[in-house]
């Protein structure tokens, strides 16, 4: 069987198979691959019973539910007002630089990709990113150097 | 012009850790849900999460319906920009918020809680789930049956407001659903549901436990009681505060100000932007209806100092709900992409400065037309700040 | 009686019944307040926002189709506050659309189009959003264009597509600037579960989704002096043509439309009723050996109930939706495919040309019919059987293009060799239609008379509920027949792909014991087709139903077996109904297609 596969059986067994629990499936899944591939919302649409198209809509809603591939760490950083007025700008070229990516890219080694994203909630500790489900507050060029060499020798 | 009554007063009850809320939960639970309504009716509370609708009409009207299945829901899908106050209560003190859902339960009659969570918060799962089942063993303990899931949001602010919420609970596209009929009768999964803001159901605790008065007699007439303040940007001290409703924004800029405050932002992104001419006749709080001088508010408070263009404050707004948008209806779907696009295209010079009025006129549009409060409010923010800083737009 | 409550509308007093909305009063009393969203046949969205009104009292503009009135309601229609807003709204979203309406297909019959022109929109102040965007037209499919440039966003086609078919192949994607009416990974309409059935088409209320059309090709055959052009033309477009020309819903123009299509050139004007009574014949006959095979011989491999085969959205559905039941299929070919079968075959031979020469053009109420003419299995005559299918719509504009004034057409007949027709033939356009046919042609052969019911209306098998049950005891059968005595033929009716599937689960649940289904794609039968005019809706469903029964009950020959084209080409060339011939030329397969 398809690890996928697997997974999303094993994800429907845990949440159930209505309607209801299609978020919690698919985050379930972008946890564990990062983002959506066809394969798996066409596979989530059997596990549910649900029609293939209206699996995608829903995804595709949410901003955390990748449907482009991934890397292994995804790099959102807030773009929002106050991280925007606190050098976002300036944490955002350190990151570009050290990563030699752009925005909605992802490294060729497939460690980490980099979006931007709106208010996380941390505006009196701007700028803030998350990795993945990790939060990192008063980002600075300097700051942002070490918190993603410490990914990359994760 | 109504003056400022009120200096800063801090207050102190949302955080206070007193570790006893057991005996309030089993104590409130001996109550009458009437008894308990009508604590909540003379208490005045009124929702936290921006909306201001009274808390305990809300638990009336839903206690009133028939239906068998009730749910209560804690919205914690903080997303306005600004505000962080909720995710500091779940980390704090959770289980004044578990406690008062447990309370709602009671009262309206349902056994079935969950905590909509909003997906940039998912590290909290772990201690908050702790808390849970702490909560839901004492629960039991005391034959009380009500149970508490956490359901996780995935990046998208438009589910904070509530029927988008229930769609997206219930597995769809987070698209607000007409209204009537409100949650209190048809929520989610269609049944009755009281949906409340994380920080509105933790003063709820603080009622059923010190009683009505102690939260009444605080703040001014149609604001009563206190509020957490989210404050951030130009301040030297970001953080969060909880004050009393009814303060003179000047009394707050006087506190928080870095002494060049040139205007605050006030509710976040769809809130109002309030300039330094306006900061003395300006109280915080809800006043009947909204008049343009007494603001109600989620929390939310941004302070700009001069070297801030508001031009690039707005672009920011507006990009932010070009992408936050549900996108169905068609007055915030299409107005959001003309408000961003227009105001870039005068400060090219590409339109004239006329063409602000136009689009003033179509911000008024949204805000009477637009299906939810999410279209209807792109229009503070940006009237009132084309209309305070209009050379900022074209220059 | 539901209750009353008191409330007025631009100052006029009105009592409503409680739970109607704000638009159901403002009808009631005569008041037009436009839509969009709205659409008779679906359920309310409220996302336009062009049906906003004033609820004196309320600081926001209600949305006339998503507001309950209530009590003491003062609304106001037309107030300076509701003609900006409105005017507003209209602005945006031409703004989002492709408001070039000239090189439109729909220019003319474009509901947005017809609000800027009511609220005479004649600048241009917002800023174009319609070139800055990545807008794709989707022209993969042989049945539909999808024109997201058009696209207004309304929901209507997702709502359609999953309220009344069931099938969810469309769903809104995205948000925010970004939201878009998508497939499931934004995939061509031909690549994903869509039916064909064009009830989105029907249903849009600009040109985002239209039927891929054949008009121009249609033209260069006829002008092309070596091709012998035939038309054949499905039941149920000639009680919904007169409607694209002006004429009131449930006009029937058989005699015009025969005019018309001789005026436009066709070489041979003939009748897919014609094969419909030849399906009955087919099918019919298949009914009767499924149940002998079954009753008789218990054959288990047999598969009941047997369910009908014309409508070519429904066979889709069903390949993609429960291949599993492929065999409970009828393995006729649809009408139309028959007819294109026998056209190049039967027909060239008696008129004596070559089939290379031939034209095969089909008027159908359907889009589906294009997907089924191209399908690789409808080539049996040795050359593709239907060329080219063109919807009633499209048949309307060329009528139009022709400089051809309609409503002065003398009545004219069809062609013969195969242009025959009965009663039978022309009801199954309606839902109902071929069950009831099936009935008037199988119980006669069974029990050698004419079914029990006054004029041959067998009534039970009629109306617009989405599934109707009816059986019919057969009673002292002819010797042949002897053992379906005393058996209860149970029947079953299905229209509106949602219905269907509500008749599917029933026997995939084992809760149905049918013995005969008869499933359309589309609401109403084809006279509610996804190529019939716009707007379709319940209230003209019904009236193209009544005149398609009226053109029953006015034709001399009422019973397919009657038709004495059919009994001559059994005759000259088919031998007998499930005959080689039949079987070669008149049968087909289905497909298991993937429903994800």
């Amino acid at each position: 069987m398809n690890p996928v596969k697997d997974l999303i059986k094993t994800l429907a067994d845990e949440h159930g198979r209505s309607r209801e629990n299609l978020l919690p499936i698919l985050q379930g899944v972008v946890e564990k691959e990062k983002y959506l591939t066809e394969y798996s919302m066409v596979e989530i649409a059997r596990e549910l019973d649900l029609p293939a198209a209206e699996v995608f809509g829903t995804a595709t809603f949410y901003s955390f539910l990748e449907h482009k591939k991934m890397g292994q760490y995804v790099i959102r950083i807030c773009k929002t007002i106050t991280c925007a007025m606190k050098g976002k700008n300036q944490v955002l070229l350190a990151i570009q630089d050290m990563l030699k990516i752009g925005i909605g890219e992802t490294t060729p080694d497939g460690k980490f990709s980099l979006l931007e994203t709106n208010c996380l909630g941390w505006c009196h500790k701007a700028p803030a990113m998350l990795v993945n489900d990790d939060v990192h507050t008063e980002l600075t060029p300097e700051s942002i150097r070490e918190i993603l060499s410490s990914y990359m020798k994760k | 012009m109504v003056a400022a009554t009120y200096q800063l007063k801090r207050a102190d009850f949302i955080f206070k850790n007193e570790n006893d809320w057991e005996k309030v939960l089993s104590k409130t639970l001996e109550s009458e849900p009437r008894e308990l309504i009508n604590e909540l009716m003379s208490s005045e509370l009124k929702g936290r999460g921006g909306a201001g609708f009274p808390t305990g009409l809300k638990w009336k009207l839903s206690s009133e319906e028939k239906s068998k299945t009730k749910y209560v829901i804690c919205n914690a899908d903080e997303g306005e920009p600004g505000t962080f106050k909720d995710r500091e209560i779940l980390t704090k003190v959770p289980y004044k918020v578990l406690t008062a859902m447990a309370v709602c339960g009671h009262v309206i009659g349902s056994g079935k809680g969950y905590i909509y969570l909003r997906g940039e918060y998912k590290f909290l799962v772990p201690d908050l789930e702790k808390a849970i089942k702490e909560f839901e063993y004492y629960c039991k303990e005391i034959g009380f049956k009500f149970t508490i899931d956490i359901f996780m949001g995935s990046g998208a602010y438009i589910c904070g407001e509530e029927t988008a919420l229930f769609e997206s609970m219930e597995g769809k596209r987070g698209e607000p659903r007409n209204k009537p009929p409100f949650p209190t009768s048809i929520g989610y999964m269609n049944e009755p549901t009281v949906i409340n803001n994380v920080e509105t159901l933790a003063h709820t605790y603080t009622i059923f436990k010190y009683g009505s008065k102690k939260f009444y007699d605080l703040g001014v007439q149609y604001s009563r009681g206190s509020k957490l303040f989210s404050v951030s940007g130009d301040t030297p001290k970001p953080g969060i505060y909880e004050l009393e409703l009814g303060m003179s924004l000047q009394d707050f800029v006087s506190e928080f100000g870095d002494g060049d405050t040139k205007a605050v932002q006030v509710g976040g992104a769809s809130g109002f932007l309030v300039p330094r001419k306006r900061f003395e006749e300006t109280t915080i709080g809800f006043q009947g209806k909204l008049t343009g001088i007494s603001l109600p508010t989620g929390g939310s408070m941004m302070l700009f100092n001069s070297s801030r263009s508001m031009f690039n404050v707005l672009d920011n707004y507006l990009d932010f709900f070009n992408e936050e948008s549900c996108g169905q209806c068609s007055p915030c779907r299409v107005g959001c992409q003309q408000l961003l696009k227009g105001i870039k295209a005068v400060k090219r010079g590409e339109k004239t400065a006329l063409y602000l009025d136009k689009l003033l006129k179509l911000s008024e549009t949204m805000q009477m037309t637009a299906k939810c409060g999410l279209g209807q409010s792109v229009g503070n923010s940006f009237s009132s700040i084309v209309e305070n800083f209009r050379e900022e737009m074209i220059y | 009686m539901a209750k009353k409550i008191n409330i007025s509308i631009n100052g006029l007093a009105a009592e409503i019944a409680e739970g109607k909305t704000i638009l159901d009063a403002a009808d009631q009393m005569g008041v037009i307040v436009p839509t969009l969203c709205y659409h008779k046949d679906l359920c309310v969205a409220g996302n336009c926002r062009v049906c906003v009104v004033e609820v004196v009292g309320q600081k926001r503009l209600a949305a006339a189709c998503a507001t309950p009135c209530e009590e003491g309601m003062e609304i106001m229609t037309n107030s300076l506050k509701v003609r900006n807003s409105r005017k507003h709204i209209i602005e945006l979203l031409l703004s989002e659309h492709e408001s070039d309406c000239t090189k439109c297909y729909k220019n003319g019959n474009c509901e947005l189009q017809e609000l800027a022109s009511e609220y005479k929109i004649m600048t241009q102040d917002f800023i174009r959003l319609a070139p800055l965007k990545n807008y794709t037209i989707d022209m993969f499919s042989p049945s539909i264009v999808k024109d997201d440039s058009k696209c207004i966003r309304c929901q209507r086609c997702v709502r359609t597509c999953a309220e009344l078919q069931g099938v969810n192949a469309l769903t809104v994607a995205h948000k925010g600037d970004e939201m878009k009416i998508a497939t499931f990974f934004e995939k061509t309409m031909n690549d994903v579960v869509c039916t064909n059935c064009g009830q989105c088409v029907n249903h849009c209320p600009t040109g985002a989704l239209v039927e891929k059309n054949y008009i121009e090709e249609v033209w260069d055959a006829i002008s092309d002096p070596n091709k012998h052009v035939v038309v054949q033309t499905a039941p149920a477009v000639r009680v919904g043509l007169g409607e694209e020309l002006g004429l009131p819903v449930g006009s029937r123009v058989t005699g015009q439309m025969v005019a018309a299509l001789k005026r436009l050139g066709f070489d041979s004007v003939l009748d897919t009723d014609f094969t419909a009574d030849l399906t009955i014949m087919e099918e019919g006959t298949e009914l009767l050996t499924r149940l002998k095979k079954a009753l008789v011989e218990k054959d288990q491999a047999v598969q009941l109930p047997m369910a009908t085969s014309c409508s070519p959205g429904w066979i889709k559905y069903i390949e993609h939706m429960y291949p599993e039941y492929l065999g409970n299929l009828s393995t006729c070919k649809s009408p139309q495919q028959m007819f294109g079968a026998l056209v190049k075959t039967y027909y060239a031979k008696a008129r004596k040309i070559e089939p290379d020469n031939i034209v095969s053009v089909s008027v159908m109420p359907c889009t589906a019919k294009k997907f089924e003419a191209s399908r690789p299995e409808m080539h049996d005559s040795g050359y593709r059987d239907v060329d080219y299918v063109l919807t009633t719509r499209e048949l309307a504009i060329m009528v139009k293009q022709a400089g051809i004034d309609f409503n002065k057409l003398p009545q004219t007949e069809y062609d013969r060799l195969m242009g025959d027709s009965t009663g039978a033939g022309v009801i199954f356009g309606a839902t109902g239609g071929v069950m009831e046919a099936a009935l008037r042609t199988a119980y006669e052969i069974v029990t050698g008379r004419e079914v029990p019911f006054k004029n041959l209306d067998i009534t039970p098998v009629r109306g617009m509920d989405g599934v109707r049950e009816a059986s019919i005891k057969i009673e002292n059968p002819v010797k042949e027949w002897a053992f379906l005595d005393g058996v209860e033929l149970k029947c079953a009716i299905a229209h509106g792909l949602v219905n269907a599937k509500v008749v599917m689960d029933a026997i995939k649940s084992g809760e149905s014991n049918y013995h005969f289904i008869e499933f359309m794609a589309c609401p109403g039968g084809c006279l509610g087709g996804g190529g019939q005019p716009i707007p379709t809706n319940p209230e003209i469903r019904k009236k193209r139903a009544e005149a398609i029964y009226a053109e029953d009950a006015g034709m001399p020959l009422r019973k397919s077996h009657e038709n004495p084209e059919v009994l001559k080409i059994y005759e000259d060339f088919l031998g007998e109904p499930l005959g080689e011939k039949s079987h070669h030329l008149l049968h087909t397969k289905y497909i298991t297609r993937d429903r994800f």
